[in-house]
């Protein structure tokens, strides 16, 4: 029990570089919406699959919207998921609406999956006092209890372990549940990462780890980021399963996850997907790809649109043409605008939540820290015009 | 009442926590069938069994990570860091993610149920690595509660309040007293607040303020000052975030001097916190400079340990010089 497995022995220094290890990639559909030879189309309905497809067009939408939203200064940051929409909505759709998603910023596409409406998007994107955050987190950083997706965090990949924890909470409780958590290729080279991996393979925990490997971490390459073949190989070191898949191809991706969900909460497998894709906008507004990669590497991955695939394979199926399209894109259009005009006026959070939520009460210590907050503003109200009504009528 | 020991103290506390809530989990690096390496969670895998009281792969930033996710989930995570000094890669799942967890999220998610231990502080011939207190990192975290009890009474009670707190809380234990203390222990569940210093002694002439195995120290050089005819009044913090500035600031008051004691470095220490929020609260009242007893600013010794420590004689003198100023 206490000593590791060795399985074979030899009499002369013997290396191994694991070459024999290849790991296939999963696809199912081709660009022009057909599958390919010998490929099965997953058990979808028309109604799920259409519940997808608006999904990963109500995230390209936002995300273009916002883009230019943050350009005329009206946000003063944004983050696209445009490209890896398939990666994301493909593996929520996968799963149970009660399994936990704990995602790291550009996934925004899941939640949509899952219902988070226009409104609420826009009151986090403006931190308004409809935001669930509060106005505390810079946009981009969603949560919902009820849609079960953890709010995001900056730090990358600390919600990795978090994940392995959540779910081994869910095997104790018995509901048959599991939790994804999705996260970057360069994410995967922080420590809490393989930390979170050996975990939840020791313990047999019901997770699913979701790499989007979508060639970049802000400027720097994949090939700069690990020696290895993609992230996949290292699942072989914490034994546990992995699979491959063409992440802009949607079917397939749903496929992995939806196999790899029966294993996490059937057999308490966890499992590692890699999802081969490309961020094809920039990191985030803040940043600029034309110094660090072509135009025509970006048109390649562009002939790729996971967007397209899809439509293209619905039309085919029957249920899906121009017609709905381009209707579909002008109410999404006309919808995010309008809530956008809307949620932008809402006024900030109140001036207490400055102390709220730090702890379940606020310190008495913390307390009077906010009074004098409030003394200062009633002495300069002018320089602090959206709490300066607040502040009056203090002690 | 029966008495005990620290590590039987604290084993007793986990013991009643676990059967008292299903949803309470001990584990870190050799917590399982062993019981830790210094024993506190002795029986508590055989009694509750595996999936409750385990092992974890040698990974701090994975215990508490995983710690994170588990209370988030609902569940009551005691996590043991074998030693304090080894809590560092777990400094970011600590200071950004717990603490920040009800924060940022509004209040939709929280680590409430968070409880992490780990055994702290010098006097064992640990050196480098196996001796720090790194209590005044954390209290520089708003949203973490940090707690160091003094002896085995209040370590039960501490550390019960502690698990059934709704905020993430770092319990600090005093190793070089785990064996060495022993007092009387209540049978039962009984929970000691949190932010709530204790006057332990009262007296006129000075106050003391320490917390953990410095109380042990503070209470010889109270001995030796009182023969020389100074009453003191002595505090136990307990808590050190958020601390109970109204009951050392009274007392301050009263006395008009302060000695404030730890074993960490001095620039930095939680001392200097106490020191500038009492003169600001007590500075017409103040009979001398707030006096600082504490480790030298250099890592942590071994063959001079001794010299290093604050130990009573530095206490008492210190006393002096405040009475004498």
């Amino acid at each position: 029990m206490a000593k590791t497995k060795t399985s074979d022995v030899v009499y002369s220094p013997r290396f191994t570089d694991g070459a024999e290890f290849k790991i296939p990639t999963f696809k199912l559909l081709k660009q022009d919406g057909t599958l390919y030879k010998g490929a099965k189309a997953p058990d979808l309905d028309r109604d799920k699959a259409l519940r997808m497809y608006h999904s990963m067009v109500f995230t390209r939408v936002l995300d273009e919207r916002m883009l230019a939203a943050q350009r005329q200064g009206r946000l003063s940051f944004y983050m696209q998921c445009t490209g890896e929409e398939a990666a994301v909505i493909g593996s929520t759709a996968a799963l149970d609406d009660r399994d936990m998603i704990m995602a790291q910023y550009r996934e925004q596409g899941a939640l949509a999956y899952r219902g988070f409406t226009t409104d609420e998007f826009m009151n986090q994107l403006f931190g308004n006092e409809q935001d669930y955050g509060k106005g505390r987190q810079m946009p981009v950083h969603y949560g919902s209890a009820k849609l079960n997706y953890m709010t995001i965090s900056s730090p990358l990949a600390t919600q990795i372990p978090q994940a392995t924890g959540y779910a081994y909470g869910q095997k104790l409780a018995g509901e048959g549940l599991c939790t994804i958590t999705i996260f970057g290729e360069g994410a995967a080279s922080e420590g809490d990462f393989h930390a979170a991996l050996n975990m939840a393979a020791v313990h047999r925990v019901p997770v699913i780890f979701l790499c989007r490997n979508n060639g970049y971490a802000i400027s720097t390459p994949s090939v700069e980021q690990f020696a290895a073949d993609g992230v996949a190989p290292r699942a072989f070191g914490y034994k546990m399963d992995v699979i491959r898949v063409d992440g802009n191809d949607i079917l397939a991706v749903y496929e992995a996850t939806r196999e790899a969900r029966r294993m996490a909460v059937e057999d308490n497998r966890p499992v590692l997907i890699e999802a081969m894709t490309y961020r094809l906008a920039a990191h985030s507004s803040s940043d600029d790809p034309s110094g660090y990669r072509s135009k025509d590497e970006e048109q390649k991955w562009r002939d790729q649109d996971p967007l397209l695939r899809m439509r293209a394979w619905l039309e085919k199926a029957g249920w899906w043409n121009d017609d709905e399209e381009k209707q579909l894109q002008e109410s999404l259009r006309k919808e995010v605008l309008a809530t956008m005009k809307v949620a932008q006026k809402r006024p900030a959070p109140p001036l207490d939540s400055l102390v709220t939520d730090v702890y379940d009460q606020v310190p008495p210590a913390l307390a009077k820290q906010l009074e004098a907050v409030k003394s200062h503003i009633r002495k300069y109200p002018d320089t602090y015009p959206n709490s300066a009504e607040q502040a009056k009528g203090g002690a | 009442m029966p008495k005990m020991n620290m590590l039987q103290a604290i084993n007793d506390a986990l013991d009643i926590a676990m059967a008292d809530n299903e949803k309470v989990l001990c584990f870190g690096e050799d917590v399982g069938i062993f019981g830790g390496v210094f024993r506190a969670t002795s029986n508590l895998q055989q009694k509750y069994g595996k999936s409750r009281c385990f092992n974890t792969p040698l990974v701090e930033q994975g215990i508490i990570g995983f710690a994170n996710g588990l209370a988030a989930q609902g569940s009551v995570p005691v996590a043991e860091i074998q030693f304090a000094d080894y809590i560092f890669p777990a400094f970011d799942q600590i200071v950004n993610e717990s603490a920040k967890f009800r924060y940022r999220s509004g209040n939709l998610f929280n680590v409430g149920g968070l409880t992490i231990r780990a055994p702290y502080g010098g006097g064992i011939a640990g050196g480098l690595y196996h001796s720090q207190s790194p209590e005044a990192y954390f209290a520089h975290t708003p949203g973490l509660k940090v707690v160091v009890p003094r002896n085995p009474h209040q370590a039960k009670g501490l550390l019960l309040g502690a698990i059934n707190d709704p905020n993430p809380t770092l319990f600090f234990e005093p190793k070089r007293l785990y064996r060495a203390s022993v007092g009387e222990v209540p049978e039962g569940d009984y929970r000691l607040p949190l932010g709530e210093a204790e006057v332990t002694k009262e007296g006129k002439d000075i106050t003391l303020l320490g917390w953990g195995a410095q109380m042990e120290v503070i209470g010889q050089a109270v001995e030796m000052a009182e023969k020389d005819g100074i009453s003191c009044e002595v505090i136990d913090l307990r808590t050190i975030l958020p601390w109970d500035v109204e009951k050392v600031a009274a007392s301050v008051l009263k006395t008009g001097r302060l000695v404030v004691t730890h074993e960490a470095p001095l620039t930095g220490g939680f001392a200097g916190e106490i020191a500038a929020t009492i003169q600001e609260r007590c500075f017409l009242y103040l009979e001398s400079p707030i006096a600082r007893v504490t480790g030298l600013d250099t890592p942590f010794p071994l063959a001079l340990e001794k010299e290093y420590l604050p130990d009573h004689l530095k206490v008492y003198e210190a006393i002096r010089t405040s009475v004498e100023f």
